[in-house]
């Protein structure tokens, strides 16, 4: 297994590289390095000697790609391309274009964001598979079919309208939390209620519908009928047999999915003034901070490699059979 | 199974009263009731620990970019930095038109003039005669420092925090990692070592090429800084100290000399902003240690100043904290102010010591629905009007006007409105052959066009009513604003019953027939007049003033084409003179005319000389009125060169007027002393709470109502009461039926 993984980490070196090309790529089609350069300064009496100067300061003042004044390999690595990205294979992100230390604020960021994202992930999976599973219990009863309909219900409705409906009723008619804030340790707890509550509520729609349609697929199987000639209750049934069979599915979706939650949620964030990862994200690409997000692509990325690593060695343990080879 | 059978017995009782209990409190909320004595809201988005306390709540949206006095020039970056650094001068807060007085200064400097050979020139001496302008400025002794690490000494007089071992470097990960602080007197060099910092290297200030072209030498210290900071490789403390400036110098401990180029009488507006407020050098001396900048510790993190508050909590992320500085010695309470004031309650404080608020909290708010809402709820102090919330805020009173809506002024909130010291505008590109130029027929197809484009219904749609027509490019509010029947545009408004009229369209088709445009077509060619607009395009919001737009310029039969685009692009579009038509806008630096008519001077064309004059308009005889008029002192005479500027300006339309916004904002009735002013930023130390009025109203509008967690538990309960009994029946149903064998 350890060749393995140590194949599937070499692999990731070109996806990385692949992966930052195309962020440079996009990037600098929309902005230009004066426009950066414009954008730090102001937009007041910026003189273009400034302009040059904090180009040069930067390292924005060379070719992006292509570096025709020099010889040799110098051609390529002294290029904005080769420069910005290198060090990022260190894991030095280097300083934001105001200046300021961009793995520190990584650091910062990563526990709020992780806060809600932890919780929205767990309660959110396990409320997804009980309410899957209750479902598949009643089916083709009356039960059953209410819970497809309100979860096309819940699944049709956007992100958006639960969070200000949510802090419409919750926080503003009801005033049973903070409308938004954040604060450190417990106190935390009454600020991240709502949205870890709107997190979870807008999800159960599509995952509880994708689970009961897993778990309909294996209730039918020859294991199952033989669990229940065995005299086994339905309870044992399912949590026992039909969801330890449904699992790699699950893991699929579930497992790839945890390093990502380092990344932040944009939108609950931004309402509820959560200050985590994803906001960051959008603040610089507001600010056409390149340093950050390209930092932000390159580490997403990372994050869903190892994500898949993750999910790999997950099968192993879901299903013995499996074998990483 | 006695005792199996009591417990539900139990648990329903205890329900009950928690039903009984909530609905209650439910009800007293309902009511107005409020909370009971001690309860803590449910919905406090503060620490409880700042319950009744003299502390402001406030929100930011975007985190300022800069706190670096040498680097910060945006408005939300002010908010912070004009309450912690102190200017030698400030803007009065509640004269108008604006008007300087001392800060630290002990007098609002007066420049002596020197012509070539040093020797002193009369205050109305010719402008070409004067060599340079003299600032003498002697600063009070009153003032100290925010404690600060920077300036804590040890036993031995020496810095204990400016040269730390690496060890204890590698240790600090905040400033607040170093336990002692210190303070000391500000002092004249401050200001020159801040006057110097605006050409450093590293700092890339906003202003070094404005300053540079007026303060004696600051260009050539600019090139010695660069060569002194190669020589330490771009790291390390660059002592600004060691090189002299020769126009910025100290005189003696209190007072210090600036000398400008020529004369430029609005140096001294420069003088109110924190481009020019003291830095010790030992701030410098301390931020420049290795791994320091790496870890955000710097004084574009962490400010130091000798102002009535310094930064004492700075997560630009989530909170930002003002604190009361305890070295401020205090400043006596404006007595006067103008007519209507001292009615409205605002000279109440005359002669006390300010600040009033110990505490001024900033909460991050990214998006306009939880601000609004925490506003209502009493959280936030005061608040802006989003588009969103303008019908619910504010209604249309007598004469047209806007006053706050029955609905906020129940709850004791007031609206604050005032004109913004800015001008928003639609620019004719001069150079462009169709729009621009100097002819006759281009003259007239913009005077055409000027009348035809209804601002009064675009400030009616798009703006709610927040703003008035320009009548030219100075802004109400500004030395040579001309107000009423005076200040009409004559070309484009008649003055009927007392205010203007915009003219017919009958006129503008006139105008654009005399162009050679009859009915919107070429006379010459029979071809339809097809025109661009340029704009910067993000929404819905922008497709609906785009429509607007069409529609005006259809009125006259043009036919307008929107060249949308993203902000880059468009910037460069002005940049490299391929727009035709465009929107665009300008906010005073300070408060002179010059700072208006200068966006339409000459030698300052965006595409000719990358200044600041959009349109690149260039008339000879503006360009000389200009000249003349920008160094004379307020009087008669400026007003009249003024006049004669505008009036050229009109007939020549390069722009279309456009609008001055005006600012609203709802303050609740327990925060006293405001008037909005548009220059002066330090308005905070003018501010009074009523706590006891705010703890009052919050406790009364916010008591949790409990009934709907009530309704999810009964509805929890008769969803899952069914299936339990269900899966009941299902586990004890036997295989085959009874009796069937």
């Amino acid at each position: 297994m350890i060749a393995y993984i140590a194949r599937r980490l070499l692999y990731a070196i070109p996806i990385l590289i692949g992966v930052n090309l195309i962020t440079f790529a996009l990037f600098f089609v929309v902005n230009t390095p004066d426009d950066m350069a414009r954008m730090a300064l102001g937009m007041k009496r910026v003189t273009p000697e400034a302009i040059e100067r904090w180009k040069a300061e930067r390292g924005y003042d060379k070719p992006l790609v292509w570096n025709a004044a020099e010889e040799g390999p110098r051609r390529f690595t002294e290029t904005i391309f080769v420069e910005k990205s290198a060090a990022m294979f260190a894991f030095d992100f280097g300083q934001a274009d105001d200046g300021r230390d961009i793995a520190s604020e990584i650091r910062n960021r990563a526990g709020p964001s992780l806060a809600i994202a932890v919780p929205v992930f767990v309660v959110g999976l396990l409320t997804m598979v009980s309410v899957a599973l209750l479902m598949v219990f009643f089916r083709a009863t009356y039960v059953d079919t209410s819970g497809v309909v309100l979860c096309v219900a819940l699944m049709s409705i956007s992100a958006l309208f639960y969070i200000i409906a949510g802090q419409y009723l919750v926080a503003k008619v009801w005033r049973l939390v903070p409308i938004s804030g954040y604060s450190g340790g417990l106190d935390a707890l009454r600020f991240l209620l709502l949205p870890v509550l709107i997190g979870v509520v807008s999800g159960i729609g599509a995952g509880a519908r994708w689970y009961r349609t897993l778990f309909l697929e294996e209730i039918n199987r020859e294991y199952v009928r033989t669990a229940r000639a065995k005299g086994l209750s339905e309870l044992q049934v399912l949590f026992r047999h039909v969801l330890r069979n449904g699992l790699i599915p699950i893991l699929t979706a579930s497992v790839a999915a945890i390093p990502l939650l380092f990344m932040g949620s944009l939108l609950t964030e931004s309402f509820f003034g959560i200050p985590g990862l994803g906001s960051y994200t959008i603040d610089a690409i507001n600010h056409q901070d390149f340093a950050v997000v390209r930092s932000m692509v390159f580490l997403g990325s990372v994050l869903y490699i190892f994500g898949l690593v993750l999910t790999d060695i997950s099968y192993t343990w879901a299903d013995p059979r499996v074998r990483l080879e | 199974m006695r005792e199996y059978s009591r417990a539900p017995l139990r648990a329903l009782r205890r329900l009950s009263l928690a039903v009984v209990a909530g609905l209650g409190l439910s009800a007293c909320g309902e009511s107005g009731g409020g909370l009971p004595a001690g309860f803590q809201a449910w919905n406090n988005p503060y620490p409880a620990a700042e319950s009744g306390r003299a502390i402001l709540y406030s929100a930011f949206v975007e985190r300022p970019k800069h706190l670096d006095p040498a680097q910060s020039y945006s408005e939300n970056e002010a908010t912070f930095n004009a309450q912690i650094y102190e200017p030698p001068v400030q803007y009065h807060y509640f004269r108008r038109p604006f008007e300087l007085i001392p800060l630290t200064a002990t007098e609002v400097p007066k420049p002596v003039y020197l012509d070539a050979e040093g020797s002193v020139l009369p205050d109305d001496a010719p402008d070409p005669s004067v060599a340079e302008s003299v600032y003498t400025i002697r600063i009070r002794d009153d003032r100290r420092y925010q404690p600060h690490p920077a300036l804590a000494r040890g036993a031995d007089g020496g810095y204990l925090y400016h040269r730390l071992p690496d060890a204890e470097l590698d240790a600090v990960s905040s400033l607040y990692d170093l336990p002692r602080t210190g303070t000391r007197p500000l002092r004249a060099e401050d200001y020159v070592y801040q006057i110097k910092r605006l050409a450093h290297p590293r700092l890339h200030s906003p202003i070094f090429g404005l300053m540079a072209e007026y303060i004696v030498g600051l260009d050539s210290y600019a090139k010695t800084l660069r060569a002194a900071d190669k020589a330490l490789d771009g790291k390390g403390f660059l002592d600004l100290r060691r090189y002299s400036l020769a126009g910025a110098e100290v005189v003696d401990e209190q007072t210090y000399r600036v000398r400008v180029k020529g004369k430029y009488p609005q140096f001294v507006y420069w003088l109110a902003m924190p481009f020019f407020a003291p830095v010790p050098w030992e701030a410098d001396a301390f931020y420049s240690q290795r791994g320091f900048a790496e870890r955000n510790i710097s004084l574009d993190w962490y400010p130091i100043g000798t102002g009535p508050y310094y930064l004492s909590a700075n997560d630009p992320n989530r909170r930002m904290v003002l604190s009361r500085n305890p070295n401020y010695p205090g400043e006596p309470y404006p007595a006067d102010g103008e007519a209507g004031d001292a009615e409205r309650g605002l000279l109440r404080d005359a002669g006390k010591t300010m600040p009033f608020i110990d505490t001024v909290v900033f909460s991050r708010e990214r998006e306009s629905i939880p601000y609004w809402n925490k506003f209502l709820q009493g959280w936030y102090d005061s608040s802006g009007i989003s588009s969103d919330n303008f019908d619910q805020a504010v209604k249309s009173a007598a004469g047209g006007d806007s006053a706050i809506s029955d609905e906020m002024a129940a709850r004791g909130i007031r609206l604050e409105t005032a004109l913004s010291a800015s001008v928003n505008y639609i620019g004719f590109n001069m150079l462009d052959p169709v729009v621009g130029g100097d002819s006759e027929r281009a003259r007239k197809l913009r005077q055409a066009l000027s009348i035809a484009i209804d601002f009064e219904e675009n400030i009616a749609i798009f703006s709610n009513g927040r703003g008035i027509p320009a009548m030219g490019p100075i802004a109400p509010g500004i030395w040579g604003y001309r107000d009423g029947e005076a200040g009409l545009n004559r070309l484009v408004y008649d003055w009927v019953d007392g205010k203007p009229r915009r003219k017919s369209l009958d006129e503008a088709r006139r105008l654009l027939a005399e162009a050679g445009y009859p009915d919107g077509r070429d006379a010459a060619t029979g071809q339809a007049l097809v025109l661009n607009f340029d704009a910067v395009t993000r929404g819905a919001d922008d497709k609906a003033e785009m429509d607007w737009m069409r529609k005006q310029f259809a009125r006259l039969n043009i036919q307008l084409v929107v060249r949308g685009t993203d902000y880059n692009r468009f910037q460069e579009k002005i940049r490299k003179g391929n727009a035709q038509i465009f929107e665009w806008g300008w906010n005073a630096d300070y408060p002179d005319p010059e700072n208006f008519l200068f966006l339409l001077y000459g030698p300052q064309s965006r595409v000719r000389h990358g200044g600041e004059n959009s349109v690149n308009y260039a008339n000879p005889q503006f360009d000389r009125l200009f000249e003349q008029m920008k160094n004379m002192p307020n009087g008669p005479e400026r007003q009249a060169i003024i006049d004669e500027m505008v009036g050229i300006l009109r007939v020549d339309a390069p722009w279309i007027w456009g609008l001055h916004p005006k600012r609203f904002s709802l303050v609740h009735g327990w925060l006293g002393n405001i008037k909005p002013n548009q220059m002066a930023r330090n308005g905070l130390k003018y501010q009074r709470l009523d706590v006891q009025r705010r703890e009052a109203a919050r406790a009364d509008w916010n008591a949790p109502v409990l009934w709907p967690l009530l309704l999810v538990a009964l509805l929890a309960l008769v969803v899952l009461a069914p299936a339990w009994l269900a899966w009941r029946r299902k586990e004890s149903a036997r295989g085959v039926a009874r009796g069937a064998a």
